[in-house]
C-alpha cells in the first residue's frame, strides 16, 4: 500500500487538469439552473463559455470558487478536490473553511462590476489580497503590484480611487489585482459587460495578452468574436447544460446543434 | 471646487466678519466681565471635562454601535431583535430621561444591597460621573447602531462577493473591507451625530457631574450676570462644534468620494 503523499501521488496532481468541474448541479428554489454540468480546463488552456442569458454559465463560474454553492457536484483544482458536505437543506457547503480560502487565492475572479474595494487606492487593492490573506511583505507586494500596473497600462493611476477612473480603467485594475495573487486559474465573469462600447477594446486587449502567454483562463463571455480569437476551448451553455462544445472554429464555423446555430445567428 | 476652498474675501464673508466683530466689540465694552480670571482656572477644567466626557462616550458608543449596528444589517433573529429594541428604545425616548433613570433610579437600587455599599467600587457607584458616561455611551450607541446597520447595509455586495473570492477569512473581509467601507460611508453623519453628542453633554450637570456648562451656572449663581457667561458658554461650544467639524473633514478628506 503506497502512502497517499508518495511521488506517484505527486506527479498525478501534476499532471490534474487545472480546473474538474463534475456533474454540477445549482437550484434556486423551484429553478434548476445547473442540471449536471461537467467540464475540465487543463492547464493553459483559455476556455470560453458562451450562452444565452439566463443560460447558468455566470452561475456556473461562481460554483467553481463556491461563490455559488452548488446544490450537486464537485469542484477540483490541480487535482485537488474541494471538500463538500450536505447543507441538511438539500445542497452543498464547504466542510473545510481553511481549504477553501487556500484554493481560493489561487483562483483569481475579474467581474463584471469590476468590486474593487471602494475605499481603497488602486495599488491598496492590488497589494490587499497578497498582504493580507498570503502574507507577503508590503514592499514586495508593492514591487510587484508597480509591475503589474505597468502591464495594464496604469502606472499614473496608482495612488487613485476606484471611483476617479473610468469602467475600462477599473477593469483593467481588477485584472491586476487578479494577477497579484499569481493564480493558477483566473475567471472572468463577462468582464466587458458593465462597460461603454469604447472602452471594451482596452479590456479584450489585457485579456487577449494573457491568454497568449499561456495562462489558465475560463471566461464567461458575450464578445463572440473575441471567445473565438483567444479560447481554445469553447463552451456552449443552453438550459443549465452543455448542449455543445469543442475548438471555437468548429463551434463557430460547423455548429451541430440546432439551438448553437440559433444562438450564433441573433448575437452575430 | 468645495466651498471651504473659497476665499473669506468675498462680500458677504467680509460682512459678516465685520457684524461679528462689532458684536465682540459691542460684549467686551459694555458688559461686565471681571469675574472672568476668577474662573478662568475653573472654565478651563469644565471644558476639559466636557470634551473628555465627549470623546470617552462617543468611542465607547461607537464600540457598541459597530455590533449594534452589525447585528441588524446581517445577525440572526435573535441577535437583530434584540439589537433593534435597543436602538428603538433609546432613540424613543429623551436623553434626560434615560440619565435620570440610571442615576436616581439604578444609581439609588444599588445603595439597598450592603455588599454593594461596602465593595471597592462604590466610591465609584455613588459617584454621578459613571452614571453620566453610562448614559451619553447607551445614547450615542442607540443612535449610531441605527446608522451602522445602514452603512453596512449599504456596503455594495460585490466588494464583500470579491474579499470571498479572495480568499479572505470573515473575519479578514470584515476587518478590512466592510467595516472600514461601512464607517467611511457613514462618517458624514458620524460627523453630525457628534455635534450632537457635544451638545447632549450639558445634561449631566443635571445629576452634579461638573462640566463647562456646571461652571458657567456657578458663574450666574455667584454673579447674578445672565447674559456674559451664557454668551461666553454659546461662544465655547460654538469653538468646539468647529473644532469637531474640521477634524471630521480631515478625516473624510482621507478617502475622497467622487462628486457628481
Amino acid at each position: 500500500m503506497s502512502s497517499p503523499h508518495s511521488a506517484a501521488g505527486t506527479s498525478a496532481r501534476q499532471s490534474a487538469p487545472a480546473v474538474q468541474v463534475a456533474d454540477l448541479h445549482k437550484t434556486f428554489g423551484e429553478l434548476e439552473v445547473l442540471k449536471g454540468v461537467s467540464l475540465t480546463a487543463k492547464t493553459g488552456d483559455v476556455v470560453a463559455i458562451i450562452g444565452g442569458s439566463g443560460s447558468g454559465k455566470s452561475t456556473m463560474l461562481r460554483c467553481i470558487n463556491m461563490l455559488e454553492l452548488p446544490t450537486r457536484g464537485a469542484i477540483s483544482i490541480k487535482g485537488e478536490t474541494i471538500d463538500m458536505q450536505p447543507d441538511g437543506r438539500g445542497g452543498l457547503r464547504p466542510s473545510n473553511t481553511r481549504q477553501l480560502q487556500r484554493i481560493r487565492t489561487r483562483l483569481a475572479m475579474v467581474f463584471q462590476s469590476f468590486n474593487l474595494w471602494q475605499h481603497m487606492t488602486v495599488l491598496g487593492n492590488i497589494i490587499e489580497a497578497p498582504v493580507h490573506v498570503m502574507g507577503v511583505p508590503r514592499d514586495e507586494a508593492i514591487a510587484r503590484a508597480e509591475k503589474l500596473l505597468e502591464r495594464v497600462g496604469l502606472s499614473d493611476k496608482r495612488d487613485v480611487y476606484p471611483a476617479f477612473l473610468s469602467g475600462g480603467q477599473q477593469q483593467r485594475a481588477a485584472i491586476a489585482r487578479a494577477l497579484a495573487v499569481e493564480p493558477e486559474v483566473m475567471l472572468f465573469d463577462e468582464p466587458t459587460s458593465a462597460l461603454d462600447p469604447e472602452l471594451v477594446g482596452e479590456v479584450l486587449a489585457v485579456i487577449a495578452d494573457l491568454a497568449r502567454e499561456g495562462r489558465t483562463m475560463l471566461l464567461v463571455t458575450h464578445e463572440m468574436k473575441f471567445a473565438r480569437e483567444v479560447a481554445n476551448h469553447v463552451v456552449f451553455l443552453a438550459g443549465g447544460v452543455i448542449e455543445e462544445e469543442g475548438p471555437p472554429d468548429i463551434i463557430y464555423s460547423a455548429p451541430k446543434s440546432e439551438r448553437l446555430q440559433k444562438f450564433l445567428a441573433t448575437v452575430q | 471646487m468645495g466651498p471651504e476652498l473659497r476665499s473669506w474675501k468675498e462680500p458677504h464673508r467680509l460682512v459678516l466678519i465685520a457684524i461679528g466683530i462689532g458684536i465682540i466689540v459691542f460684549a467686551a465694552v459694555n458688559m461686565r466681565w471681571d469675574w472672568l480670571p476668577r474662573y478662568s482656572g475653573r472654565l478651563v477644567e469644565g471644558v476639559g471635562t466636557t470634551l473628555w466626557l465627549l470623546f470617552l462616550t462617543s468611542a465607547l458608543g461607537f464600540l457598541l454601535a459597530v455590533p449594534l449596528g452589525l447585528a441588524q444589517a446581517a445577525g440572526p433573529f435573535w441577535l437583530s431583535g434584540p439589537a433593534r429594541a435597543f436602538c428603538t428604545v433609546i432613540r424613543g425616548t429623551p436623553l434626560l430621561l434615560q440619565l435620570w433613570m440610571l442615576y436616581y433610579g439604578l444609581g439609588s437600587l444599588f445603595a439597598y444591597w450592603p455588599e454593594i455599599r461596602e465593595s471597592w467600587a462604590w466610591p465609584y457607584l455613588r459617584s454621578a460621573w459613571p452614571y453620566g458616561v453610562l448614559a451619553l455611551t447607551l445614547s450615542f450607541a442607540g443612535y449610531e447602531g441605527e446608522v451602522m446597520r445602514g452603512a453596512f447595509a449599504g456596503v455594495p455586495k460585490g466588494e464583500l462577493e470579491a474579499a470571498r473570492a479572495y480568499g479572505m477569512s470573515p473575519l479578514t473581509a470584515f476587518r478590512r473591507i466592510w467595516l472600514p467601507r461601512a464607517i467611511h460611508r457613514a462618517l458624514p453623519t458620524l460627523a453630525g451625530e457628534t455635534v450632537l453628542q457635544l451638545k447632549a453633554t450639558p445634561l449631566v450637570a443635571t445629576i452634579t457631574v461638573v462640566d463647562v456648562y456646571a461652571i458657567i451656572s456657578r458663574v450666574r449663581q455667584d454673579t447674578y450676570l445672565t447674559y456674559e457667561p451664557l454668551l461666553l458658554l454659546a461662544l465655547i461650544y460654538m469653538m468646539l462644534t468647529g473644532v469637531l467639524v474640521l477634524a471630521f473633514r480631515w478625516l473624510e478628506a482621507k478617502v475622497p468620494v467622487k462628486s457628481s
